[in-house]
């Protein structure tokens, strides 16, 4: 891969062991710590005066730079390591950067002014600098060194939780234990959850977060993770971790004992200092530097989570822009000096709004304002001090997060607005009305918007008029809403603000009420075990009252899909012709096409079908493309009734209209047809039997052939069959409507019985995965065929799941929803209200 | 003057959802009830190619039509974003839990 980059041979020479261009003469500027802060001093370097230093940077670890916060959402599976990449190679090739990825730097000799990496690698420095980040703190309890006792920190430790919950997975999902309730332990215990493992978290104090939240927020979030699945101890207190070479289990104090195969130590950080302190260097908590990041020895400078400045360390990143703005400056010879940070919190986990900053810890002459809205979820408090915000914690809604904090970090005078403070800043600020767009355009200019990649307002606007005009557009030119997206509703109402209507619109999301995409909503409505559209709705802050003619029947669909036989179907969020059960025709009446089981018919129902012609006056009544009959123009009003008729020759629903299983297409197969190998007629008809009535994320359709010359036109179906004399091959992903697409070659089997499995366990991962109006043509090129194979050929135990769910869900959904309405239920949608006439004056 | 014709109560509708109704052998009326219980009057036909409004999914106070997907607003019966047309509104009067719409005075006759 790109990204990742092996580890480098042992070098031997003593000299510098790396190729330096005879005629570069510039300093030589050596970097160790190929993190957030090495690489953010490199690159705030490069745009202040970009020739200045040779640059050489040390890593150890074998990748680029990436955005170490963004670990959480690749292990929620929200993004891909790919996606996360800061600088890839070439921004390393382009700017002359020597990068020595996977070998870390074990020495440092400043009266030679060298160091010594681990492969033996020697080089020269002019001036060095410091970014060696923290280490996780590993808590001395007794089993802290067995396997699959973990750290949160790297790349490394997110392959091992994902390797676990794989592994879990074998055995009906595993169990792990996440110790530390704090931000990252938390963000570690919902990635694991969402990738399907048992998850405790072992606090040790009695408030989730406690740090940066108080008890209150730390209830409302330790409920909601409950309610998401997660065991949540509070007040525990972690004896020992227990198993014979590999972690078991882990055992508090009070004896309790929580299996576990996996533990993931989240309690804390220590600035790394080692090679420092054995270098010489002044070291307290952190590296002890100047205003401009120089540490106790002129030439070697640190930044990053390794530093103490002026008494305090850091485990954030927004400070940390700061010190690489001060140390740029510094060595291109501007002065500015870091004055030190305030430090605010988001938890990056979907669905769940925290914020904090500050201090709340109350005390003398503090002054506590809050507001809370059980209904909605939301809990509000700031904390006012001499008529200054000195600290803020909001859960349920952190709109006003970015206001609050610039109130707090310019230590505005707040007497004046002191009333409407709580309600935010739309309110505070006049005008009544809450209107995002006021607040985002009365924010002032250096006022951050991106927490994660340290992008203020100012910089926002002036990217969006430098020409970005879109969410994707900004996001790929400054970064603002490029990491954990907690930011993007902002950065839409600046696009809206600073552009007015030409705003191009991010095509991701499912539709313009949600800045959510559908995989997104998706894993929500699991996770958080949504019921209903009003509550998805609500919970993913929905911002419409009743979402729109896009998301309305995506969601009711992916609702149904998670909670069969369960959830209560919103026929007003169906479009016309599902709520209608026929097509919709340009004239306003309708189509009616019965069921002809794999094609087949018989003289009753072709009577039946001739009589509803005549009876009801149909203008039209055709062969369709799917093997069955369609008959023309019937009324709203006389829907039902057509129904009964033709229900009572024994047809059902054909689904012509659905977002659903249409036709099982077949050819005359070995019954008839000389070269016929199998009886694909009546595999078809089993198979049709079988997958009738379920809803899909869009049509779907199947066909079974008798033998290569494949007449049923198998290849081009959404599943397709085609028979052989050894058995049968199964094929998916055809389309043959307006891009036509061959199937892929799914694999082949033996036995009918083993095709119809098969056919049933590739329609439920369709029906669990894709995207709502996503064809299988689509949604196999965006997952890729080795994808489907692995989940459906490959995983025999997974392929059973699926196809048991199938059927699980289809004994709720094969009632013929025709014979429904034949006997009067919802009669309201044929029947006008009584006609009127006016007496005749 | 404007003569008030009760066609029924708010019940008879279902939430985000409409009913139709014919006065005078006119053309149809499509009455509908939006999620927060307000209730507009429309002619069924859509502006576009008077495809049946009231077949449409309702949201907000704009239903969606069913044939090529046009926003239509229920207030005005203007079309939204860059579609353009109107469709004829009706004067509704809900009283209690009963619904009453202004007869359609000026209204062609059902072709
Ligand atoms: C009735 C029928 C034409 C016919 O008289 O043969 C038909 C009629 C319509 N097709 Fe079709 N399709 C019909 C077979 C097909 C086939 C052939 C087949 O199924 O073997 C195809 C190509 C195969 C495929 O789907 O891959 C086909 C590809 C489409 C497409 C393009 C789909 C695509 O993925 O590109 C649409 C548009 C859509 O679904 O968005 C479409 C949409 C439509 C709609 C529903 C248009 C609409 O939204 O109103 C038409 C409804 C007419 C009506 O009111 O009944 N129809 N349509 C066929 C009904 C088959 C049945 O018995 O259920
Ligand atoms: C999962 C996770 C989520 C987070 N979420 C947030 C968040 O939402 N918001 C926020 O503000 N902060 C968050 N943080 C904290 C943030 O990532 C850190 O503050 C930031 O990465 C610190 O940058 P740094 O450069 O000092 O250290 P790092 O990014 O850790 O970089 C240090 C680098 O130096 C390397 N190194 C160490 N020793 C040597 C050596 N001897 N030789 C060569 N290389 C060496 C390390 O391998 C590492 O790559 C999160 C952290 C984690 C782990
Ligand atoms: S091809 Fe299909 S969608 Fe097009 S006119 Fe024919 S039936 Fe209608
Ligand atoms: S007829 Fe309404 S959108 Fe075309």
């Amino acid at each position: 891969m790109e990204f990742q980059i092996g580890t480098i041979e042992p070098a031997v020479d003593s000299g510098d062991d790396i190729r330096v261009p005879a005629d570069d003469v510039r300093e030589h500027l050596v970097v160790v710590g190929n993190g957030m802060a090495g690489c953010r001093a490199v690159e705030e370097l490069l745009a202040r005066d970009g020739g200045r230093y040779r640059v050489t940077v040390f890593g150890a670890e074998p990748y680029v730079n990436y955005n170490r916060i963004m670990l959480s959402p690749v292990l929620a599976g929200e993004k891909t390591f790919e996606q996360i990449v800061i600088n890839d190679r070439a921004w390393y090739d382009d700017n002359g950067i020597e990068l020595i990825a996977g070998d870390p730097v074990t020495a440092i000799d400043r009266a030679a002014k060298r160091v010594t990496a681990q492969s033996g690698r020697s080089v020269h420095y002019d001036k060095l600098l410091i970014a060696t980040g923290s280490d996780p703190f590993i808590i001395p309890v007794p089993g802290k060194d067995l396997q699959g006792v973990i750290s949160f920190r790297d790349m490394k430790d997110v392959d091992t939780m994902l390797a676990a919950a794989e592994a879990g997975k074998a055995l009906g999902g595993g169990a792990a234990v996440v110790i530390g309730g704090g931000l990252l332990g938390l963000e570690a215990a919902h990635g694991l959850t969402l990738r399907g493992m048992k998850v405790t978290v072992i606090h040790l104090m009695d408030t989730l977060m406690e740090r940066q939240l108080d008890e209150a927020a730390g209830w409302l979030l330790k409920s909601a993770l409950e309610g998401r699945g997660q065991t949540i101890l509070t007040g525990a207190n972690t004896e020992s971790i227990y198993g014979d070479g590999k972690v078991e289990g882990v055992r508090l104090k009070d004896g309790t004992e929580i299996p576990a195969s996996l533990v993931v130590m989240a309690v804390g950080i220590r600035p790394a200092t080692a090679l420092a302190r054995e270098a010489g260097l002044e070291v307290n908590r952190g590296i002890r530097v100047d205003d401009h990041m120089v540490t106790s020895d002129p030439d070697v400078l640190a930044v990053g989570e390794c530093v103490e400045h002026d008494g305090n360390v850091y485990g954030l990143v927004a400070p940390l822009w700061d010190m690489c703005r001060s140390l740029a400056d510094g060595l291109t010879d501007q002065h500015s000096g870091y004055k030190g940070s305030v430090t605010s919190t988001k938890l990056k986990v979907a669905g769940l709004d925290v914020f904090s900053a500050g201090d709340f810890s109350g005390g003398e002459g503090c002054e506590d304002i809050v507001l809370r809205d059980a209904s909605r979820g939301v809990y509000k408090r700031v904390v006012v001090k001499d008529d200054k915000v000195i600290g803020a914690v909001l859960y349920g809604d952190t709109v006003d997060g970015g206001w609050y904090f610039d109130l707090l970090k310019r230590e505005e005078n707040v007497a004046d607005i002191r009333d409407l403070l709580i309600f935010g800043q739309a309110f505070a600020q006049g005008g009544g009305a809450l209107d995002p767009k006021a607040a985002v355009a009365a924010l002032s200019d250096d006022a951050e918007i991106c927490g994660c990649n340290g992008v203020s307002k100012g910089q926002v606007v002036a990217c969006i008029e430098a020409g970005n005009g879109s969410l994707d557009a900004v996001r790929s030119t400054c970064k603002a809403s490029a990491s954990c997206g907690s930011c993007t509703g902002i950065v839409e109402n600046l696009l809206a603000v600073v552009l007015g209507d030409d705003v191009k619109s991010g095509p991701k999301t499912l539709c313009k009420c949600t800045s959510f995409t559908h995989d997104d909503v998706r894993r929500e409505i699991v996770a958080q075990n949504m019921r209903s559209i009003p509550e998805v709705m609500q919970l993913l802050h929905w911002s419409t009252p009743d979402g729109c003619s896009s998301c309305r029947p995506a969601l009711n669909y992916y609702l149904l899909c998670a909670l069969p036989g369960d959830y209560q179907d919103d026929q007003q969020s169906r479009f016309v012709n599902e709520r209608m059960h026929a097509n919709i025709q340009k004239d306003g009446t309708y189509s009616v096409v019965p069921r002809m089981w794999g094609g087949l018919t018989n003289p009753r129902e072709l009577r039946a079908i001739a009589d509803v012609v005549e009876k009801f006056n149909a203008p039209m009544v055709k062969v369709t493309g799917g093997q069955r009959l369609d008959i023309f123009g019937i009324r709203k009003e006389d829907l039902p009734a057509v129904w009964a008729d033709l229900n009572a020759a024994g047809m059902v629903s054909g689904h012509a209209y659905g977002k659903s299983l249409r036709t099982v297409k077949t050819c005359v197969g070995s019954e008839w047809c000389r070269f016929g190998t199998q009886d694909s007629t009546g595999l078809g008809v089993k198979i049709e039997r079988m997958t009738w009535g379920s809803w899909m994320p869009h049509k779907f359709k199947i066909a079974v052939s008798g033998c290569p010359r494949n007449c049923a036109e198998a290849t081009i179906k959404d599943f397709g069959v085609v028979c052989v004399d050894s058995g049968y091959e199964l094929h998916v992903g055809g389309n043959g409507g307006i891009h036509v697409r061959a199937t892929d070659f799914l694999c082949k089997v033996a036995t009918e019985q083993a095709a119809m499995d098969y056919c049933a366990a590739f329609t439920q991962l369709y029906r669990e995965e894709a995207r709502y109006l996503e064809r299988t043509a689509p949604w196999i090129e965006r997952v890729g065929v080795d994808y489907i194979k692995q989940r459906i050929v490959e995983d025999e135990a997974g392929r059973e799941a699926l196809r048991a769910r199938f059927l699980y869900a289809q004994s709720f959904s094969q009632d013929d929803p025709w014979a429904e309405r034949a006997a009067g239920q919802h009669a309201e949608l044929h029947q006008p209200l009584a006609p009127f006439a006016t007496a005749a004056e | 003057m404007t003569t008030w014709i009760d066609i029924g109560t708010l019940a008879d509708i279902p939430q985000r959802g409409a009913r139709t109704v014919q006065i005078d052998g006119q053309k149809e009326i499509a009455v509908f009830r939006t999620g927060d219980d307000h209730v507009f009057a429309l002619v069924d036909e859509c502006p576009h190619k008077k495809g049946p409004l009231s077949q449409g999914i309702v949201h907000g106070h704009n239903v969606a039509c069913p044939l090529h997907n046009w926003n239509i607003a229920l207030r005005t019966g203007e079309a939204q974003g860059n579609d353009e047309g109107c469709t004829p509104t009706i004067a509704v009067r809900v009283e209690g839990e009963r619904i009453l719409i202004a007869r359609p005075v000026a209204m062609p006759v059902a072709a």
